[in-house]
């Protein structure tokens, strides 16, 4: 009787989520924030916040994150949180002399109402800014949207704060990467750099939440955007803005400001996303394909060919972020797979449609729910079984309770590690993925394998 | 290394005669600490109770980062490892949040029939002014089911604040359930969560020795075992920083005294078990069979424990931890194992921790208070540290630096009270201190360089 506390029966809920597939957006906005070169993010609320912000932060990365609180107390939550903050302004350029502080609100400042670039004048006027250093904020109330509403907020922020128009176009694109890992970032600068094509991608958390064993504690690791590269996002060629949630409005705001002409993409994943990817960024740059990505692709479908057998008719049931379900169900239906039932956390009703969208024809009468919980998915599972369970950390419950094979993909990923070494965008990511499902299917085979069928050969 | 001015006084050397650390004090406002808040000390104290509902008043983020990150085991039910939360949207902040907390507790009360359930409420509610009091008693009125607030709005003081609030919830509990008596002598185990079945191994011995537990708070923890722990004649209190406070309102209450134990390492798992033999004085037998039991128990693993001596001798370990009391034990636990403490340290201890940390450390040992990374990792190169006993943000920096390490906190997976988790923690820390990777480590690299 582990976890089975899953009523078959569908019952509607209006008051509460059970086993949340979102967290909220103050996480989202911090890490985005580490993606910038010696960035100290800043969690303008109480002191758990933080705490619980890094803990998981590490708990995926494997790495030491860093990050600074205003530690409110019940004074600050009456009289609002400027004192805290200038003190923080005042204690972290001092002593951890970051090149930016990136502030975000949290559900408490933001209800009490605290000015965040009012304080952070002052701070200026009062002289706790050094000289040439930035202080830079967005409001994440966690009451609103999830992780990647922050995450995008804070991408928005960098865009508000840094950049420039000098008037003399650089030949670089911009990439806005989304709510990926590290691994995922370090890949799509490889295909550019394969490709011929300078890049600014921002933020860039490879290098920072990847970075190798150097035997010191760094507070800033080499890794990241710098501050003087992000001031000429709004000179480059154009932008790829890839996730809608994550990164659409980072674009759309650089447009606005710079005038940066953007394709907002969807992640990558699989070989039509990492197709469209690969064209756009073509077309933007005026670059032909070279082989060696050529050669990638058609790896990619030779090994899909390979596995095809076991994939077809396959019926999969997928949590996670948005912009990350939207490729992988379009991957996972053009490999033969149905995905039947999918959920996130994360508020807004596009997502729906546009699942519906690209199942039409295949999978017509999808389960599909925008800001829907975990508990949610199970109980589909328990009235229409499926062959495999894709999401993260927290589907090993759904996965043990009902004997399915899972694959671990998205945020957080608490128990396994590698993931952030190893890319699950563009082809070779797409390789790795299919892999990965295969190894599900067939070790599972192999498990359950009767002895006379137990097949050296698969 | 740079230490904020203002954090001075709160690291400390032995050695140096003014011992006069300040502690107790709130972090510094952007100082990077290691500690977290109200509601966190309330959840972890609480969430072990296993046949209660525990519901989140509050935005997603505050249940999700606290779904089942205990490894609190239970025997029974497993109520307590779902994460159940009124997810507040921008309409309820303005309107007010006691609608949907009325309906997520009816709905889950009639869903699971739990035992009782803990509302916990967190920043926002706090701010909001919901009348999450007012509520549970509703609810625990319409349904016969007791519904407990809980005051863990996160800015309201420190994780000790939230311990607090969680001792005031269960003390809600205690006394409302006649006593049943089985056995002459019995006691509670506070401040004992369970972690990797700890509380087993420890009930165990309590049984061997003939006391009988009659409930543990909050490990593998039931509703009705707490309703009736006004019945046990003692109040063993573990983890001091947690559940003493409870301990005192039980003694205040119901006249039950309490002594201070710890399950860690040999010493303090016998010192428990004695001074709980010394209290029932009148059954001599419960001491003779204490004596037995810690004899037999020692011979079992000495053996053991001195083979991984022979390897370990001479290294150094780093200490930083919750609460001060668990530092005490480790430093003795290490002894054993021939390591010496050069670095000890604690988010949330006491002047009166500190200044007992201080007699039983080497000369020299660090002595921190509310620490931060870039100030721990310094003192682990500075000592050249092969051991570092933390929690969850300490871990990634030990592998950093190339540096063992051992979770002494909410991720260990074996046991480490009791002697057999004395042998537990002596392989854990040989398994991950001679592990030949550190061979890798570029602080080792220039011996390896030289064949040395």
């Amino acid at each position: 009787m582990l976890l089975r506390h899953t009523a078959k029966e569908i019952a509607d809920r209006e008051a509460l989520v059970v086993n949340p597939a979102k967290t909220c957006q103050p996480i989202g906005a911090m890490y985005a924030s580490l993606g910038i070169h010696k960035c100290f993010p800043h969690s303008h609320g109480s002191q758990g916040c933080c705490a619980y912000h890094r803990s998981a932060l590490s708990r995926h990365y494997k790495e030491p994150v860093i990050a600074g609180t205003s530690s409110f107390t019940e004074g600050s939550s009456v009289f609002g949180g400027q004192a805290n903050l200038l003190e923080a302004i005042n204690n972290i350029f001092t002593i951890y002399d970051p090149e930016v502080i990136a502030v975000h609100t949290t559900c408490l400042s933001e209800t009490i109402g605290d000015d965040v670039p009012q304080i952070v004048n002052k701070a200026r006027e009062e002289g706790k800014v050094p000289k040439g250093k930035y202080v830079i904020h967005v409001n994440t109330p966690s009451y609103v949207g999830s992780h990647i509403t922050g995450f995008s907020g804070m991408v928005k922020s960098m865009v508000a704060y840094f950049a420039e128009n000098s008037g003399k176009k650089q030949k670089q694109v911009n990439i806005i990467p989304g709510f990926v890992e590290p691994s995922d970032m370090r890949e799509l600068k490889r295909i550019c750099s394969e490709m011929g094509i300078k890049t600014v991608v921002f933020p860039d958390t490879s290098g920072v939440l990847d970075s190798p064993q150097t035997g010191r504690y760094q507070l800033y690791p080499k890794g990241g955007v710098t501050v003087k590269t992000l001031k000429t996002i709004g000179d480059s060629m154009g932008t790829i803005a890839l996730g809608q949630l994550a990164s659409g409005p980072a674009a759309k705001a650089l447009d606005a400001k710079c005038k940066v002409k953007y394709e907002i993409l969807g992640l990558p994943i699989g070989l039509n996303a990492t197709d469209r990817f690969i064209d756009a960024l073509r077309k933007m740059a005026g670059v032909s394909v070279p082989e060696s990505i050529d050669e990638e692709r058609g790896q990619l479908i030779d090994i899909l060919t390979d596995m095809h057998q076991y994939f077809f008719n396959k019926k999969v049931a997928l949590f996670g972020d948005p912009d990350h379900l939207v490729s992988l169900v379009e991957f996972l239906s053009d490999i033969g797979m149905k995905p039947v039932h999918i959920v996130t956390g994360t508020p807004g009703a596009k997502f729906e449609t546009r699942v519906r969208e690209i199942l039409k024809d295949k999978v017509p009468d999808v389960n599909v729910r925008a800001a829907g919980d975990v508990f949610l998915l199970h109980q589909w599972i328990k009235n229409a079984p499926v062959d495999l369970l894709i999401g993260n950390t927290y589907g090993k419950y759904i996965a043990r309770d009902e004997d399915i094979p899972f694959l671990r993909m998205g945020f957080p990923v608490f128990d396994r590690i590698g993931h952030s070494y190893f890319p699950t965008l563009g082809y070779k990511g797409a390789m790795r993925l299919a892999e990965r499902i295969l190894n599900a299917f067939l070790d599972r085979q192999d498990r359950d394998a009767p002895e006379e069928s137990f097949e050296l050969v698969m | 290394m740079e230490i904020l001015a203002q954090r001075q006084r709160q690291v400390f050397r032995k050695g140096n005669d003014s011992f006069d650390i300040a502690c107790e004090r709130r972090s510094l406002s952007g100082s990077v600490s290691q500690r977290a808040c109200v509601f966190c000390g309330s959840r972890v104290v609480l969430y072990p109770i296993a046949d209660a509902l525990h519901l989140i008043h509050g935005p997603a983020g505050c249940a999700v980062y606290t779904w089942d990150i205990r490894g609190s085991l239970s025997s029974g039910p497993q109520l307590h490892r779902l994460s159940f939360s009124t997810d507040l949207r921008e309409k309820e902040i303005i309107y007010g949040g006691e609608n949907k907390l009325y309906g997520s507790l009816c709905e889950l009360i009639g869903e699971y029939s739990p035992k009782a359930a803990f509302v916990y409420s967190t920043c926002i509610v706090g701010i909001i002014g919901d009348d999450v009091e007012a509520v549970c008693k509703r609810v625990s009125r319409e349904t016969g089911i007791q519904v407990v607030p809980v005051h863990s709005e996160g800015f309201k003081g420190t994780k000790k604040d939230g311990y607090r609030a969680a001792c005031e919830a269960i003390f809600k509990l205690t006394g409302t359930a006649p006593v049943q008596v089985a056995g002459k002598y019995s006691v509670n185990l506070l401040g004992e969560f369970n972690l990797a079945g700890e509380s087993w191994i420890v009930r165990e011995y309590f049984r061997k020795i003939g006391v009988e537990v009659t409930a543990v708070m909050t490990g593998d923890g039931r509703v009705d075992d707490i309703r009736r722990a006004h019945g046990a004649g003692l109040n063993l209190v573990q983890c001091s920083g947690s559940m003493s406070y409870l301990a005192q309102m039980m003694r205040e209450k119901f006249s039950i005294p309490f002594i201070k134990v710890s399950y860690f390492g040999i010493e303090d798992m016998a010192e428990a078990l004695y001074s709980t033999a010394a209290f029932f004085k009148d059954d001599p037998s419960i001491m003779s069979r204490a004596r037995e039991l810690v004899r037999d128990e020692v011979n079992r693993i000495y053996p053991a424990i001195r083979r991984y001596r022979r390897a370990l001798e001479g290294k150094k370990a780093a200490i930083y931890v919750g609460g001060a009391f668990k530092a005490f034990s480790l430093i003795k636990a290490l002894r054993h194992l021939g390591m010496k403490t050069a670095l000890v340290g604690s988010q949330t201890g006491s002047r009166e921790d500190y200044r007992l940390l201080k007699e039983v450390c080497d000369e020299g040992t660090v002595i921190v208070d509310d620490s931060n990374p870039l100030e721990l990792s310094s003192f682990i190169v500075e000592k050249g540290v092969d051991l570092f006993i933390g929690g969850v943000k300490e871990r990634p920096i030990a592998y950093k630096l190339g540096v063992g390490f051992c979770d002494h906190n909410h991720e260990r997976k074996v046991p480490l009270a009791g002697f057999e988790g004395m042998l537990n923690f002596s392989a854990e820390v040989y398994s991950s201190v001679m592990s030949p990777v550190w061979e890798f480590a570029p602080r080792n690299a220039k011996r390896v360089h030289n064949g040395a």
